[in-house]
């Protein structure tokens, strides 16, 4: 599991209490029990965990758990 | 015989400093126990009275799920842990009743201040682009009521009553309100308080208004006696299920007591004190019997508001003289926030269920402390140990800061 992975599956069972094992790439926000104000919680944790700044345009589209981590490896990569 | 009108209470759910569902807050109640110890959970130097009532037997996920748990600040995560309790107690099956005709009522002082004071941190910090977007969902005082209805699928009129130190008694007349005008068959009344917090905590000292005798938790909290010096600030919850009479019959639930009536007032007197004749007091007691249609001599039992406060005490004891003549030196009074410490916003609610409880089994609490009682406090105030009682009509007293008064008449029922 990539430092990132790790960083969001931390962040999603321990802040949002989402269970470890409904956690798949393909798995949505809503089914992870996330609204769109935790969605927004959630990138806010996410830009202090990983120093990184993430406009809300770009959380447009951003849907599933894979759609996550690819944003964030974009985000991170860039910044490296 | 059974009044349409008639609104009865069927179910109870306290989550207290002094216990959690009835037996044990019941039992809390009559042996004496008091819930006050030292304030934990922060840092308390600097701060006058490092004493409080807190609720340390209460373990969210007994009540909540963990994803649940999250989305609620803690006066509303213990408002639905109580009206579970209430429910429960109630025998009352949600998946067989028309849920759009369940409301519910919660009362609070203050409600999700500890949220308001962590982003408030955040905000002064790191600025307004870092503040949460769950903020204004847990504080508002409201969401007690609202996750009720989440939590329960309850769809009737929904509410909350915020008037301070007596928003639960406010909530207990709104739900009686509902019920006699047919706007719905049950209602989940009562209230929730969680402000056992820095900022709340710093606030109430500054008003003197707490007690400082910080060397002795379970002796500071002590009504009508000499030396009480302040109110114990407590946290907790506490959901009654009202319904109407006829409903309460037709699905064959066990009736505690019958709300009778209850009366408002104001004092318009002063921000925090009270008026110093009680007339406010004076004036819901007697609203309160009217509405019942009860007169005064037919009162055993007043659980008082009682806070321990110097002025509060004699203001109520006051109160009662000017309402009740000579009937006062016959009737008893109470203050069971001798035991569980001020519960603010859910005193009165708490204190309906200490009414509720010594109406159906015929004891009545007491006021521990009061070992040297103050010669301006000079009704039977049932001091150190519960009594035996055949209590038949107790009125239940809730005085809120800002002047604002409910009292609630609670009357023994047969069935």
């Amino acid at each position: 599991m990539s430092e990132i992975e790790n960083v969001i599956r931390t962040l999603l069972t321990q802040e949002f209490k989402v269970e470890e094992g409904g956690i798949k790439p393909d798995a949505t926000f809503e089914q992870l029990g996330l609204d769109s104000l935790d969605v927004v919680s959630f990138a806010m944790a996410l830009e202090d965990r990983l120093q990184i700044e993430i406009p809300e345009k770009e959380l447009d589209g951003v849907e599933t758990y894979a759609d996550a981590l690819a944003l964030l490896e974009r985000k991170v990569g860039a910044r490296a | 015989m059974s009044a349409p009108g008639r609104v009865v209470v069927t179910g109870i759910g306290p989550v207290t400093p002094v216990g959690i569902g009835v037996d044990a807050f019941w039992e809390s109640l009559i042996q004496g126990r008091s819930g006050v110890g030292k304030l934990e959970g922060f840092d308390t130097s600097g701060l006058s009275s490092r004493i409080a009532a807190q609720v340390h037997d209460f373990r969210v996920e007994e009540h909540l799920e963990p994803a649940v748990a999250r989305r609620m600040e803690r006066f509303a995560q213990l408002a639905v842990a109580a009206a579970q309790l209430a429910v429960a107690d109630a025998s009352l099956d949600l998946e067989t009743s028309n849920r759009a005709r369940i409301g519910c009522v919660v009362g609070t002082g203050i409600g999700g201040v500890a949220a308001f004071e962590a982003q408030v941190k955040v905000f002064a910090e790191r600025g307004p682009s870092r503040v949460s977007p769950h903020l204004v969902a847990l504080m508002i005082p409201n969401m007690a009521a609202g996750q009720v209805a989440m939590r329960l699928g309850i769809t009737g009129p929904n509410e909350c009553t915020v008037t301070a130190c007596a928003a639960s008694g406010h909530a207990i007349a709104r739900a009686v309100d509902f019920l006699r005008a047919g706007r719905a068959d049950v209602v989940l009344a009562g209230g929730a308080e969680a402000a056992v917090t820095p900022l709340t905590v710093a606030g109430f000292c500054a008003t003197r208004a707490l007690s400082t005798r910080n060397d002795d938790p379970e002796g500071a909290s002590r009504p009508f006696d000499a030396g009480r010096d302040g109110f114990v600030i407590g946290e907790g919850a506490t959901m009654l299920v009202l319904e109407r009479e006829d409903h309460a019959r037709a699905r064959g639930a066990r009736i505690y007591a019958e709300v009778a009536g209850y009366g408002l007032s104001a004092d318009a007197h002063h921000e925090t004190a009270p008026h110093p004749e009680g007339a406010g007091g004076a004036q819901a007691m007697r609203a309160a019997l009217e509405d019942a249609a009860l007169a005064p001599e037919t009162v055993d039992y007043i659980n008082a508001h009682g806070t321990s406060t110097s002025l509060g005490d004699i203001a109520e004891t006051l109160a009662i003289r000017s309402e009740f003549g000579s009937h006062a030196d016959r009737l008893a009074v109470s203050s069971t926030k001798s035991v569980t410490g001020h519960l603010l916003g859910a005193a009165g609610a708490t204190e309906a269920a200490a009414t509720v409880l010594a109406l159906a089994r015929g004891i009545l609490p007491p006021t521990i402390n009061l070992t040297d009682p103050d010669p301006a406090c000079d009704l039977d105030y049932v001091p150190l140990i519960a009594r035996k009682a055949n209590v038949r009509v107790a009125l239940t007293n809730s005085f809120g800061f800002g002047g604002q008064n409910a009292s609630i008449v609670l009357v023994a029922h047969d069935g």
